[in-house]
């Protein structure tokens, strides 16, 4: 098993790799979008209660989850070409096991997005940011990241394997934007004036990764963030990676 | 020595699934069919109840037109679509119960080669090995020889999106190969391949049936394929199988040779049909011919070329074909199997209405 899920894996890496489009986008266009924010949004941090003297700190763990969205298309562009191609049926007439397909091409996602927070940490420390949390926060919010790409690339996964098309997978990316936008990803919540935006934001479990993530950037060592943060990102993760399995047992039928 | 054979005997028969019929099967190489059948819902009954018997060794072509049930039946008998009735042993192991047996004796190369575009021909070959259980130190070395054996040693390095329809098929023939099956499954093997990458094709399936002893279950709609190829063909038409015999008992069963005459002015056709229908029974012909399955067969050539100078007509064509497995499947369906027309259009391509 552990040797499949390697093999599958490896796969996976391979497959990022040798597309561009797919290696580039998660990490440069979240740090391009960062950038903006905090050039045209550093006047909120005058706002009274803001919870950060520069914005690009404030902003700075929005890439960790832009990233992980990325992962949720990855994965199921992935097990959706699979299925179009037949290949899914291939692996079928092995002995591999079910869970390591779908355990071996999250790790794959998970790896990138491990990269990936390395670099988003990396440009966050040249751009000056003041990390709260010290040495020991840096793998807590890789930690938590790869977390919330796990987290996405199941959701990724489910509809790849469900759909077996990489257009509908392509087709929940903006869905996943709004839903990332209706959180506290701009502003915290207690700041935001609109009463429905706040209750969406309230509701939204993103917003709770996106706290986790900035807490330790901010803040330091905030344990109630970061309990929620770890817990929406275990809680998507579980439900995400089991509808993902039921619907690879749908899709590998075999007697 | 004897009271130890009956010993492991009874020991073996005790245990869930096996039986006296499964040991005796067990080291077979050949599959059993009884009255498979597959309904899907609100479709049709893409197969409906067919019988077959496969001999260990030999080349069994599975022919019939798109539609007509072929790769449903590939599927059960490979184990990736359970079957709604009947049964089939393949190795000597139940399709149902006995999932993982089943695969473990087969390598099946399927109706598309299902193979991903972003790895290399050598990336494939490492992941089927390891998938398969090939021990560590054999899994490079294995695939390395299976790719110089099918032509593909230069290109393994390659990501297979870049490779040509026949060095898809060639990649996709050496991974059902890795753990050296008994019994290969290979659908629809040549689809889509110029006449040259068939040839190689056809060749490597022979080599491995003859030399090596491998049974070959080969579905087809080439009509040639399969009578080059199979040892012994079952016809399969809307689910239910119409022939089955070697091609030449197929051929035999038709046995009249079929003569095609095409008159130089097209007006004289009409003539050139009556003086044929005095020597049998009239046959699919292009529009501006007319052909004629011969009562008294090729012995009535020179009678037909005298009766149709007596009626002056001017012959531009004239050919006398024998039997082939076109003319069976013309009389078992009571359609023709245009496969050449079909090449490259996948599922949506038909048989054409005689």
């Amino acid at each position: 098993m552990i040797g499949q899920i390697r093999e599958m894996a490896r796969r996976s890496i391979l497959q990022t790799l040798r597309q561009p489009a797919m290696v580039i986008p998660p990490v440069v266009f979240p740090l391009l979008l960062v950038s903006i924010n905090a050039a045209g949004l550093s006047a909120a941090t005058k706002i009274p209660g803001f919870p950060a003297d520069s914005y690009w700190d404030f902003a700075i763990a929005v890439p960790f989850i832009q990233g992980s969205l990325f992962a949720a298309i990855n994965a199921g562009t992935a097990m959706a070409r699979d299925v179009e191609t037949g290949f899914i049926m291939r692996l079928a007439m092995t002995p591999m096991r079910r869970m390591a397909l779908l355990i071996g091409q999250l790790i794959g996602v998970m790896t990138v997005a491990f990269v990936s927070a390395f670099i988003y940490i990396g440009a966050g420390f040249v751009a000056g940011m003041d990390f709260k949390a010290g040495a020991l926060g840096i793998p807590a919010i890789i930690l938590l990241g790869t977390l919330v790409a796990l987290a996405f690339a199941g959701i990724g996964a489910y509809i790849g394997l469900r759909s077996g098309s990489g257009e509908a997978v392509q087709g929940i990316f903006p869905l996943l934007f709004v839903f990332l936008f209706l959180s506290s990803v701009n502003l915290p919540r207690n700041l935001i004036e609109q009463d429905w935006f706040r209750t969406i934001a309230t509701y939204n479990p993103v917003s709770y990764l996106v706290e986790g993530v900035r807490s330790l950037i901010i803040t330091g060592w905030d344990t109630r963030a970061l309990a929620l943060g770890f817990g929406f990102a275990t809680l998507i993760a579980v439900i995400s990676v089991s509808l993902a399995a039921g619907a690879l047992r749908t899709r590998l039928i075999r007697t | 020595m004897v009271a130890r054979l009956d010993y492991y005997m009874r020991r073996y028969l005790t245990q869930p699934n096996n039986s006296l019929a499964s040991l005796t099967m067990s080291s077979d190489n050949g599959i059993e069919v009884e009255a498979l059948a597959r309904e899907f819902k609100n479709g049709p009954r893409a197969v409906d109840g067919i019988h077959l018997r496969v001999e260990p060794g030999e080349i069994y072509g599975f022919l019939g037109p798109n539609g007509a049930g072929k790769s449903t039946t590939v599927l059960m008998l490979t184990t990736l679509l359970p079957p709604t009735a009947g049964t089939a042993r393949v190795a000597g192991h139940d399709i149902v119960r006995e999932g993982p047996a089943v695969r473990a004796a087969i390598g099946a190369a399927l109706q598309e080669a299902a193979l991903d575009p972003l790895l290399t021909g050598r990336d494939h070959m490492k992941l089927q090995t390891t998938l398969q259980g090939v021990p560590k130190a054999e899994r490079r070395p294995r695939g390395d020889a299976l790719l110089e054996r099918v032509g593909l040693a230069d290109a393994a390095d390659r990501k297979v999106g870049g490779y040509s329809g026949g060095m898809k098929r060639r990649l996709d023939l050496a991974l059902a190969l890795v753990h050296k099956p008994r019994i290969l499954f290979l659908d629809e093997p040549t689809t889509g391949l110029d006449p040259s990458s068939r040839a190689d094709m056809w060749s490597e399936v022979s080599h491995l049936a003859r030399d090596e002893g491998v049974t070959v279950f080969l579905t087809t709609q080439y009509l040639e394929e399969a009578d080059v190829l199979a040892d012994r063909i079952a016809i399969i038409d809307h689910g239910k199988i119409v022939a089955r015999g070697t091609p030449e008992e197929l051929k035999a069963e038709i046995g009249r040779p079929t003569l095609e005459v095409t008159p130089v002015d097209p007006e004289d056709r009409r003539t050139v049909e009556a003086v044929l229908a005095r020597f049998g029974s009239a046959a699919p012909s292009p529009p501006e011919a007319a052909a004629v399955r011969l009562r008294g067969g090729a012995e009535e050539l020179a009678a037909v070329v005298r009766a149709l100078d007596a009626e002056d007509v001017a012959m531009r064509d004239f050919q006398l074909h024998a039997p082939t497995l076109d003319d069976v499947f013309l009389a078992k369906t009571g359609r023709k199997l245009d496969a050449g027309d079909e090449e490259g259009t996948g599922e949506h391509a038909e048989a054409v209405p005689a």
